[in-house]
Order: C-alpha cells, then structure tokens, then sequence
C-alpha cells in the first residue's frame, strides 16, 4: 500500500515489478495509467489546441487524501496491493501523469478496486490542471462526469 | 491561522497563504469567508457568494458549517481536477 506524490516521471514496468515481486498471493494486476492528452476544444481551431498542463496540489492534504482513498479501497476490497503515483508540474501532451496499480488474487477485486480509484481520486485528492493553449492559459472546470462515476461507488458498496 | 488559497482563487487574491487573527465569533468557515471577504477586492472576488470553491480544515475537507476553533490551517480551492 503505498501513495507516492512527484514532479519526475515513473517507470510503469519497474513498478509493476517492484509491487509482484516477494507477494506469491497477487493473482493479476490491474493498472491504469493517466497520460496528458492532447486537445481541441474546437475542432479545427488552432488556437484552443492544448499543449501542456501545469498540475497544482496541495502538498500534505493531497497525500493524506489519496490515502483515506487507498485505506478504504482495502476496507472495500480483498487487496495484496496498491500503488498510487500522480505527477504535478508542467506536463506535455503524451506525458504520464498518474498511475494507479491494484493487486489481489483474483482478478474481480483488482480491476473493480482500479476503478473505484481512479474515480475517487479525480474527485476527492486537491488537484488543480492549468491547461495551456496558443490563445493563452484556463483553469480546468470540473466535470460532472467524473461527479457522476464517483457517485455510483457511493451506492454501490460490494 | 494559516489561509491557503490554490488555483485560480490564488491568483484573484493575490497570496498563495496569509496569516490572519479573526475576531471570536468568526466561528465556522462560512464565518471565516464572510470575514475574509473585507480584506481586499481579491479576497471579495475569490470568495464571492455563488463561486465555485471548497475548504479543508487542517488538511482534510470541510463543509462551510465546519467549525475552526483551534484550526491551524484552512484552505480555500476550487473543485479537484487531477487524475
């Protein structure tokens, strides 16, 4: 169980290794790797094409934040391992930016955990993107989506 | 206590943290926003009735009815976008 905040950029296959190594009971891993995508917020329009982001946190909460996440995963979950990375800085499109690991003897648990994380975290960690685009920089708004995807894990306790 | 502001609500007031000695009967964090409001046109703008914003108290989330007796720190940010 581990919650790691940086500026540097991780190895997805070194980690993965680290987490299996010495644990005979972990059945399959479930990852996700978060990457910053590169956008258009309109079609066509040069403009508003974004080329990197700047992730602001809040050192301290964002760690004890993304634990409470992880401790209730577990309380949730029958889990050998998880692993939360998530980047801050200035980020160009295609770099990684958050890797979220789970890792239980079954598959169900594992995949069902990744998911619950990587809802939770985008709605419950203090994180703040600064999108940047030829026209200038813009706060990213909050998305009722990912309100929506953290929501249902409200009800739908297994 | 320690005021920290993040993300857009920083750059409106124009301090990423301050210190501040509120009067005794700002009690809650309604309270602390209602009184922080009249330390400056940024202050008044990033915690403007109907923005969209949140607080933690000591690092942990807090609603504005939340009290803040003996808080060391509260922060004001808006809505989380990571991941």
């Amino acid at each position: 169980m581990a919650v790691r905040i940086q500026e540097a950029d991780f190895d997805t296959g070194a980690e993965l290794d680290r987490i299996t190594k010495g644990n005979k009971k972990i059945g399959g891993l479930a990852v996700f790797v978060g990457l910053v995508r590169e956008m258009h917020v309109r079609e066509g329009l040069h403009r508003d094409r974004i080329d990197a982001l700047t992730l602001e946190h809040y050192p301290g909460m964002t760690e004890t934040a993304l634990a409470d996440i992880e401790a209730e995963a577990k309380r949730r979950w029958p889990l050998e391992a998880t692993l939360i990375v998530h980047r801050y800085g200035r980020l160009e499109a295609g770099e990684r930016i958050v890797l979220v690991v789970v890792g239980s003897a079954h598959r169900e648990a594992a995949f069902e955990a990744c998911e619950f994380l990587v809802d939770w975290l985008k709605t419950k960690a203090p994180f703040w993107k600064l999108e940047e685009t030829p026209a200038g920089e813009k706060w990213v708004g909050a998305h009722d989506g990912d309100d929506a995807a953290a929501a249902r894990w409200e009800k739908n306790r297994p | 206590m320690k005021v920290k502001y993040f993300a857009w609500m920083k750059r409106t007031v124009g301090v990423a943290e301050e210190d501040v000695t509120p009067p005794a009967d700002v009690r809650t964090v309604g309270d602390l926003v209602t009184w922080l409001r009249q330390r400056s046109g940024g202050h008044a703008e990033a915690l403007a009735e109907g923005a969209a914003f949140g607080a933690a108290v000591d690092q942990r989330t807090a609603t504005f009815d939340a009290p803040i007796g003996g808080a060391r720190e509260v922060a004001f940010f808006p809505p989380f976008t990571g991941g």
